[in-house]
């Protein structure tokens, strides 16, 4: 058995954290945070010099067509570093749409571009209050235009392009459903950024009038295309969530040998001493969630649909119980702009949303066990 | 990344299963198969008898406490052959459970601590299952705070007489010998003044007791010791070095890694697909997803948990500190999961009666048991503790106790 990432990769990783280290220290993130910039385009750019961008793209769109299990031990790093960037809009979910379904014309115009830094995409889901479902979409498709509204948007005010999901049925079934791919910066969709809980990333409201647009994927298989890229985005996001665990995890532990009170550092005291520790089985049992979720991420496996919703479920829970203790240890200072607690805390619960809430994980993991068991 | 054996590994695999199926008592199988969480009985036959039999076959064909030194009765495996075997060797592990602190724990001491004379002596019995080994440690005095323990041995020529008592002893009935951890000295500081010894069970002035449990079994022993002679030649390590020697014990946890912790979830999960309630079948409630969910998500990070450890074995490595969080995770989970299926019966839900309860009372019984999984082993408070100081480096607590004469600590709360 060989349940763990190889040297190589376990190399990138600490390449990727050196690099995040120097180029993302917690004043960038404030940067954006802020509202200094809406987000931060030399780290992007370095991103993409790295090759961080295109690490899983393969090498004939311009990617390092290195794979998954690269990509995830990226993104645990971009999450530890709370990277104010497109990455999870761009990589996880653009990219990955389109390696799945896209024509070679769309993979040609786009992927080269995605890994070069040169265009962010976004995945145009949402329409307001919900979760993921064949019945939320309105916005409508006829003769190869959009219109209708969507919202949140992540990183939709900044986007090249996005992923859009539109109505072409009204059968009741998911059938009704199909993917288009619409260039922003062409005209007939007007981005506005929304105010949102973690200002380090955008979230923004699209709306489309007549808005031209190409079909991704065959029409009516759209939303078999997106549950596919749903599970994908959950492992990569899930990995986000673990190195903001961790991190927020550190902190707290930094924070309880360093603090003294009653003439002591806090960190001797069992009751904090507890918190930390069930700080650390929720991240313990997260990581050992996300490793089975990238192993059927870069295997295929027709596993992946029950390891990423049990993945997605793992590290939602753990960076929110992280980051919110974390707060804790730190007492009233924890609760201050200057600290950096805070800004854990808000990406821990707006990555909790990002693909739908948690009680909707909830039941889909229960839903594709029973299918599982049923088989 | 991937689930595959190694090329040896598929090869120890290979024979460890031809060898079981050759050799297993199959005639246990079923029943073997069926038998609830945590403890075991077989209709027809004495279980620690069966498991003596499997023990010794096990020995004789080299396949007994495989990572001990052949000459010690052990096969000089690697660990992650160990973890295969236990793989392999599936329900009819159950049959050694009461080897496993004998193997875990008291042979390990006996080879860091024992003379050369006494590991060839005792441990290729130990190892055979002809003796099994019982652990002396836990006191009415010291649980959780093992070294407050009040059991003394006095120097009497070449021996010591020992008095006092131990509890909690899981299998002092039936075994041959324990490890016995001693205060020799009470005018010293409490981990300065401990001594180790093993002792013949059939010694005279040994009285074994057992203790009725909450849940009503009784699994473990209280131990008396009156007058009881040891020989100075049955000490392991110094006069005063019992708390070292201690440690070696309780730090043999590697035994523990792939090894599958009971945790109720399949059962909740089988019992909530299946029931029906006023508002239809159970797993079909929104509540009770949720919850299913968050088990579930336990279960598989405590399995794939033990996979990162079993493959830091494969690859000759240590494994990390995350196998600490096993029992921790379990304990609660079983005990929450009793009570929601409980819940989940309504008012019927208090019958345990096999016969009358749903799903055969197993999650009322799981109620009742499930507070020593939290306790047994280390309390879930110091497990923490652990966790805080041994993985996340943070300070020990203040020990009032520390520099104190042992005879000088306040032995009563109130009064």
């Amino acid at each position: 058995m060989n349940f763990d990432f190889s040297d190589d990769q376990k190399q990138l990783r600490d390449q990727a954290r050196r690099f995040l280290a120097e180029k993302c220290p917690p004043k960038a993130v404030r940067a954006v945070l802020e509202g200094n910039a809406d987000y931060d385009r030399e780290l992007w750019k370095g991103l993409a010099e790295m090759g961080f961008l295109g690490v899983a793209i393969p090498e004939e769109f311009g990617g390092a067509g290195a794979g998954h299990l690269e990509l995830c031990v990226i993104a645990e790093e971009i999450g530890r570093a709370l990277a104010p960037v497109p990455f999870a809009s761009t990589v996880y979910l653009a990219a990955e749409a389109l390696m799945l379904a896209g024509s070679e014309a769309q993979k040609r115009k786009w992927l080269p571009a995605i890994s070069s830094g040169e265009a962010i995409g976004t995945l145009a889901l949402f329409e307001g209050t919900g979760n993921p479902s064949p019945q939320a979409i309105k916005l409508v498709a006829s003769n190869g235009t959009l219109t209708g509204v969507k919202k949140p948007v992540p990183d939709g005010a900044i986007a090249d392009f996005a992923i859009v999901a539109a109505r072409t049925g009204s059968s009741g079934r998911e059938t009704d459903i199909s993917l288009f791919l619409v260039d922003l910066k062409a005209g007939g969709v007007e981005a506005k950024a929304l105010q949102n809980v973690d200002p380090s990333r955008q979230q923004a409201e699209l709306t489309f009038k007549n808005c031209k647009a190409e079909p991704l994927g065959p029409a009516n298989e759209g939303w078999s295309i997106l549950s596919r890229v749903l599970d994908r985005a959950a492992v990569l996001i899930a990995f986000e969530q673990v190195g903001g665990s961790d991190r927020a995890l550190e902190m707290g532990r930094d924070y309880a040998l360093d603090r003294i009170a009653f003439g002591r550092p806090i960190g001797s005291f069992q009751a904090v001493k507890h918190l930390l520790a069930d700080m650390y089985v929720s991240a313990t049992l997260a990581r050992s969630n996300c490793y089975y979720g990238a192993w059927a991420l870069s295997t295929n496996a027709s596993e992946l649909p029950e390891a990423a919703a049990a993945a997605r479920i793992s590290a939602t829970q753990a960076f929110q119980h992280c980051s919110k203790n974390n707060i804790q240890v730190h007492g009233g200072m924890g609760f201050t702009w200057e600290f950096d607690c805070h800004l854990y805390y808000r990406r821990s619960n707006a990555l909790a949303l990002s693909l739908g809430s948690l009680s909707y994980w909830e039941d889909t993991l229960i839903d594709r066990m029973r299918k599982k068991n049923a088989a | 990344m991937n689930f595959d054996d190694t090329p040896q590994e598929a090869a120890f695999r290979a024979e460890a299963r031809k060898w079981i199926d050759a050799n297993a008592p199959k005639e246990f199988e079923a029943e073997l198969t069926k038998a609830p969480l945590g403890r075991i009985s077989l209709k027809h036959a004495d279980i620690v008898e069966v498991g003596k039999a499997w023990q010794k076959k096990k020995a004789e064909g080299g396949w007994a406490c495989l990572h001990w030194p052949k000459d010690y009765g052990g096969r000089g495996a690697t660990p992650i052959e160990k973890v295969i075997w236990q793989q392999e060797e599936g329900i009819y592990g159950k049959l050694t459970s009461p080897f496993q602190i004998g193997e875990g724990m008291c042979g390990p001491t006996v080879m860091a601590f024992g003379s050369e004379e006494h590991k060839r002596h005792f441990l290729p019995k130990l190892a055979s299952g002809e003796n099994i080994w019982c652990q002396l440690f836990s006191e009415p005095a010291g649980g959780s705070d093992v070294a407050g323990l009040r059991t003394r041995a006095e120097k009497d020529g070449d021996g010591w007489i020992v008095n006092g008592q131990k509890i909690w002893t899981s299998g002092a009935h039936y075994s041959d010998y324990g490890l016995l951890i001693t205060r020799t000295d009470p005018n010293v500081p409490k981990h300065k003044g401990l001594t180790m010894f093993f002792l013949d069970m059939k010694s005279e002035g040994v009285e074994v007791k057992p203790i009725k449990q909450a849940n009503g079994m009784q699994e473990f022993n209280e131990v008396f010791f009156t007058n009881v002679r040891i020989p100075d030649s049955q000490r392991l390590g110094a006069v005063g070095d019992g708390w070292n020697v201690s440690l070696t014990t309780l730090m043999n946890e590697r035994m523990s890694i792939g090894a599958r912790l009971a945790t109720g979830f399949p059962e909740i999960f089988e019992f909530c697909s299946n029931l029906m309630t006023e508002d239809g079948l159970a797993i079909d409630d929104r509540a009770t997803r949720s919850k299913l969910a968050k088990w579930a998500v336990q279960a598989s990070g405590l399995k794939y948990t033990s996979h990162r450890a079993v493959s830091a074995l494969s690859k000759g490595e240590r494994p990390g500190p995350e196998n600490s969080i096993g029992k921790l995770v379990a304990g609660s989970m079983m005990q929450d999961i009793a009570a929601y299926a409980m819940d989940l019966e309504g008012a019927a839900g208090v019958f345990n009666d096999p016969a009358v309860a749903e799903a055969g009372g197993q999650f009322q019984a799981m109620l009742l048991s499930s507070p020593s999984m939290r306790i047994a082993g280390g309390t879930d408070e110091i497990l923490r503790n652990i966790i805080a100081e041994r993985v996340l480096g943070l300070p020990g607590d203040i020990r009032v106790d520390k520099d104190v004469p042992f005879n000088k600590i306040p032995t009563k709360g109130r009064g």
